[in-house]
């Protein structure tokens, strides 16, 4: 059997080639990115940070202290809780404006008003914007409008969630069966009604239970946005650290830790008992 | 005095749910024989090469592989003379978008330090070697395609190929040419054997059809219900005495086909 | 599932909807915030103003320079934190699949959740204390973190693949490590590439925000701005983060669909 002896690898070619870019695009990319691995190893900035590092042990755990973090974890939690509520206030009509006609017209005909398509689309770019800018943005622009505090907290994630609510509302009515919906308008009922008897029952649990998903997510963003001065746990961990006090950041850590499975245990509670 | 390349002595082996697959084995081999096992689907022979492999480890007896015990060495020991044994799987275990050189060429990773197969990916150490051994099959062209371009066949004989290029002390196959037509199958068990010889290795098939290990292997061991029903030259091999091994299976003998009456 | 409209009266969720409510109540009080003040005159005037110092953004030429060298930081800190996640997640895979025992899997397993429970932000300040202000900060941070998400999926991933090949070439002889590079990497590096991705997309949105407490990107820009009451500049940088992760988004969902079609 005669067959044309290959002596070369012939993928070896693009494979030189594709190192050869990799190269080309990671080095400037270390550059960029200031990667000094030697910074790590600074005698100074290391002893800093090892003196910062060996207070984590232990935490603090005196009274005083305890009760200002305990304090501030009930107020991380009010921050999440009504920053959703507020959310919701968005999300809801924003979600139905963008939904409506659309389910509307899935359940049943629709008269295809172009001002409902118009505001649609108005409605669409809105919640884009919303959720485009993080919340931590909107709580740093809002702690200069309403000063520090949890406020800023609140309203951010009022924002930003609600764009993210109204977004996966709109989605979960789209895809949502509308057989009910429509046994209703053989019946005769009108397309609101219908829309409201028949579609969304269906659909409630799931709204529901990513509407408790999200509340998850903003107490851990109540946290974060903390550090820009919105109060909270976050501002907390973030005065501490100022003061290079490795235990009460060890104890803020290990609270903030805790109350995220709590949180998630809260959460995996209420979804059960909705379902 | 010919090296021994394995021997079993009352050896038995229950797989973890308890299931008896072999007992009573007492068998062995030295360098440079070729054996046939032969026997019913679930008679033990897929066991049996595995516990030579020593993919699997005996429950009771003693065996020595290559003139070591497997299981009384270190890991360091126990990876070393794996290396000196080839074993060729029913289903060749090769990822599918490897190409067929690289699978080829992992044969030898036991051989080859971590650097040289690291580079080997980058670009392959050796193109020659597989190419021979891939020539030898009939698969030649195939060299730096991706495996899961290949028929059930020739991924078969990309398997049967990795084992060649290992050119291993010990020689295993289990099932290697279920996936073949009568030719290529004739074509491999042929290669097999030629590199077994020339090397002075043992090898040892485990064959579903009757006819093949008849034609080509010397030696025949029969198993039947995990234990040595015979172990006889194939001149021995008595049509009755094949009647008697399958039983189990109805009506006529397990063969391979007409290519192999001449 | 409920086939008709009226739905069967269910105490449990009545009862669980009302402590929702009275939980939001008491969350607006223990805050002493009341909604409706936010919407009073003066509130409202405030708000208005405020905005009103945004506009118009600062296009001028050297500002918009050094916006787009925030925008490439950001990108290469978010690159290289998920470059260097995988590779060390890579590793870590191994332990936290199981290959070296029980213990080492529990082990590897707690120490990723740790690194992936900690918020990114977190994880900035405590790097900009060890290594000082900037991108490197950064980019440790999200290194940090990614590795624990992608550790966990990668660990996950290889759990999940069939053994055959790395058993077959350990039984010819082949050390833990070149079983797996030429056993298992090949089944599943596809999969592990398409996490990457996927996590990569989440870091530039990261990367824009770590700068808040001086870890480098679009973010340490925007701060600075703020604080000194830039407003103009600060909201040409908001624009740009728009523009980036906007874009990132609608990128990878052109990507997503090519690779669904190439696939089927």
């Amino acid at each position: 059997m005669n067959v044309a002896h290959q002596s070369r690898d012939p993928a070896a070619f693009r494979r030189f080639l594709m190192m050869c870019i990799a190269l080309a695009v990671l080095w400037p990319m270390l550059q960029l990115a200031q990667f000094d691995v030697f910074a790590l190893f600074e005698v100074s900035n290391l002893k800093v940070f090892t003196n910062f590092l060996i207070q984590f042990f232990p935490p603090n755990l005196q009274l005083p202290f305890l009760a200002l973090v305990l304090k501030a974890t009930v107020e991380t939690l009010a921050m999440a809780t009504a920053g959703i509520a507020l959310a919701m206030l968005i999300a809801i009509p924003l979600g139905l404006i963008i939904t409506y006609s659309l389910s509307i017209s899935r359940i049943g005909p629709a008269s295809g008003h172009r001002i409902a398509k118009l505001g649609r689309y108005l409605a669409r770019m809105l919640m884009l914007l919303l959720r485009g800018i993080p919340e931590i943005v909107w709580a740093l622009l809002l702690v200069r409008v309403f000063g520090l505090g949890p406020i800023a907290g609140v309203l951010a994630i009022a924002i930003t969630y609600g764009g993210m609510l109204a977004k996966v509302y709109s989605e979960i009515l789209e895809t949502e069966n509308t057989l009910p919906a429509r046994a209703l308008l053989m019946l005769g009922s009108g397309r609101i009604n219908a829309f409201l008897y028949g579609l969304l029952p269906g659909a409630s649990q799931e709204l529901a239970s990513y509407t408790i998903y999200r509340w998850e997510c903003a107490v851990r963003a109540s946290v974060v946005m903390g550090f820009v001065g919105a109060g909270g746990l976050g501002q907390l961990m973030d005065q501490s650290m100022k003061m290079l006090n490795g235990g009460e950041v060890s104890t803020i850590l290990i609270v903030f830790l805790l109350l995220v499975l709590l949180a998630d245990y809260i959460s995996l509670i209420i979804r059960r008992q909705l379902a | 005095m010919k090296k021994i390349a394995f021997s079993f002595k009352d050896v038995s082996f229950s797989h973890s749910n308890g299931k008896e697959a072999l007992k009573n084995i007492n068998i062995s081999a030295s360098a440079g024989e070729s054996i046939a096992i032969i026997g019913s689907s679930g008679s033990g022979k897929t066991s049996f090469l595995n516990l030579i492999a020593t993919s699997l480890r005996l429950s009771a007896g003693s065996i020595t592989v290559l003139n070591v015990d497997p299981w009384a060495i270190s890991k360091g020991q126990l990876q070393h003379l794996r290396s000196q044994i080839g074993l060729v799987h029913q289903a060749a275990p090769i990822p599918p978008r490897q190409r067929v050189i690289t699978a080829v060429l992992a044969g030898r990773l036991g051989q080859w330090p971590l650097w040289k197969s690291l580079i080997s990916l980058i670009y392959p150490v050796d193109i020659a070697g597989p190419q021979l051994c891939l020539q030898k099959l009939d698969l030649a062209d195939r060299l730096f395609e991706r495996c899961d371009r290949l028929s059930g066949g020739q991924l078969q004989r990309v398997g049967v190929a990795r084992v060649l290029y290992q050119k291993p002390h010990l020689l295993l196959a289990d099932e290697p040419v279920s996936a073949m037509d009568p030719v290529l199958s004739d074509l491999t068990i042929q290669r097999l054997l030629e590199d077994a010889r020339t090397r002075d290795a043992c090898f040892v098939a485990s064959l579903h059809a009757v006819d093949i290990a008849l034609q080509w292997f010397p030696r025949i061991i029969g198993l039947r219900d995990g234990e040595v029903f015979f172990d006889l030259p194939a001149s021995e091999v008595s049509e009755d005495l094949l009647k008697q091994l399958y039983a189990a299976e109805r009506g006529d003998l397990p063969k391979q086909g007409i290519a192999n009456l001449q | 599932m409920n086939q008709y409209p009226a739905r069967e009266f269910c105490l449990k969720c009545l009862i669980t909807l009302m402590l929702i409510a009275l939980l939001i109540v008491a969350s607006f009080t223990y805050l002493s915030l009341n909604p409706l003040a936010l919407f009073t005159q003066q509130a409202m005037s405030d708000v208005a103003v405020y905005t009103a110092r945004f506009f118009p953004p600062d296009l001028s030429p050297s500002f918009l320079q050094k916006v787009w060298s925030g925008v490439l930081q950001t990108l290469a800190i978010s690159a290289l934190a998920t470059l260097l996640a995988a590779i060390t997640s890579l590793f870590l895979a191994l332990p936290a699949a199981g290959q070296f025992g029980r213990g080492a899997k529990v082990l590897t397993r707690f120490f990723l959740n740790f690194l992936r429970s900690v918020p990114e932000l977190v994880w900035a300040v405590l790097m900009v204390l060890a290594v000082g202000l900037g991108p490197f900060a950064g980019t440790l941070a999200l290194t940090l973190h990614t590795t624990g998400v992608l550790g966990r999926l990668f660990g996950e991933t290889l759990e999940n693949h069939p053994p055959n090949a790395t058993q077959a070439l350990r039984l010819a002889g082949a050390s833990n490590t070149q079983a797996f590079i030429y056993g298992a990497i090949p089944g599943i590096y596809s999969q592990l590439l398409s996490y990457s991705l996927y996590r990569w997309e989440m870091n530039i949105r990261m990367a824009t925000i770590l700068g808040f407490v001086g870890a480098g990107g679009l973010g340490q820009i925007l701060y600075y701005e703020l604080s000194l009451l830039h407003e103009q500049q600060a909201s040409t940088v908001i624009i740009a983060m728009l523009i980036l992760v906007i874009g990132v988004d609608m990128i990878s969902n052109k990507l997503r669909r090519v690779q669904m079609h190439s696939l089927g």
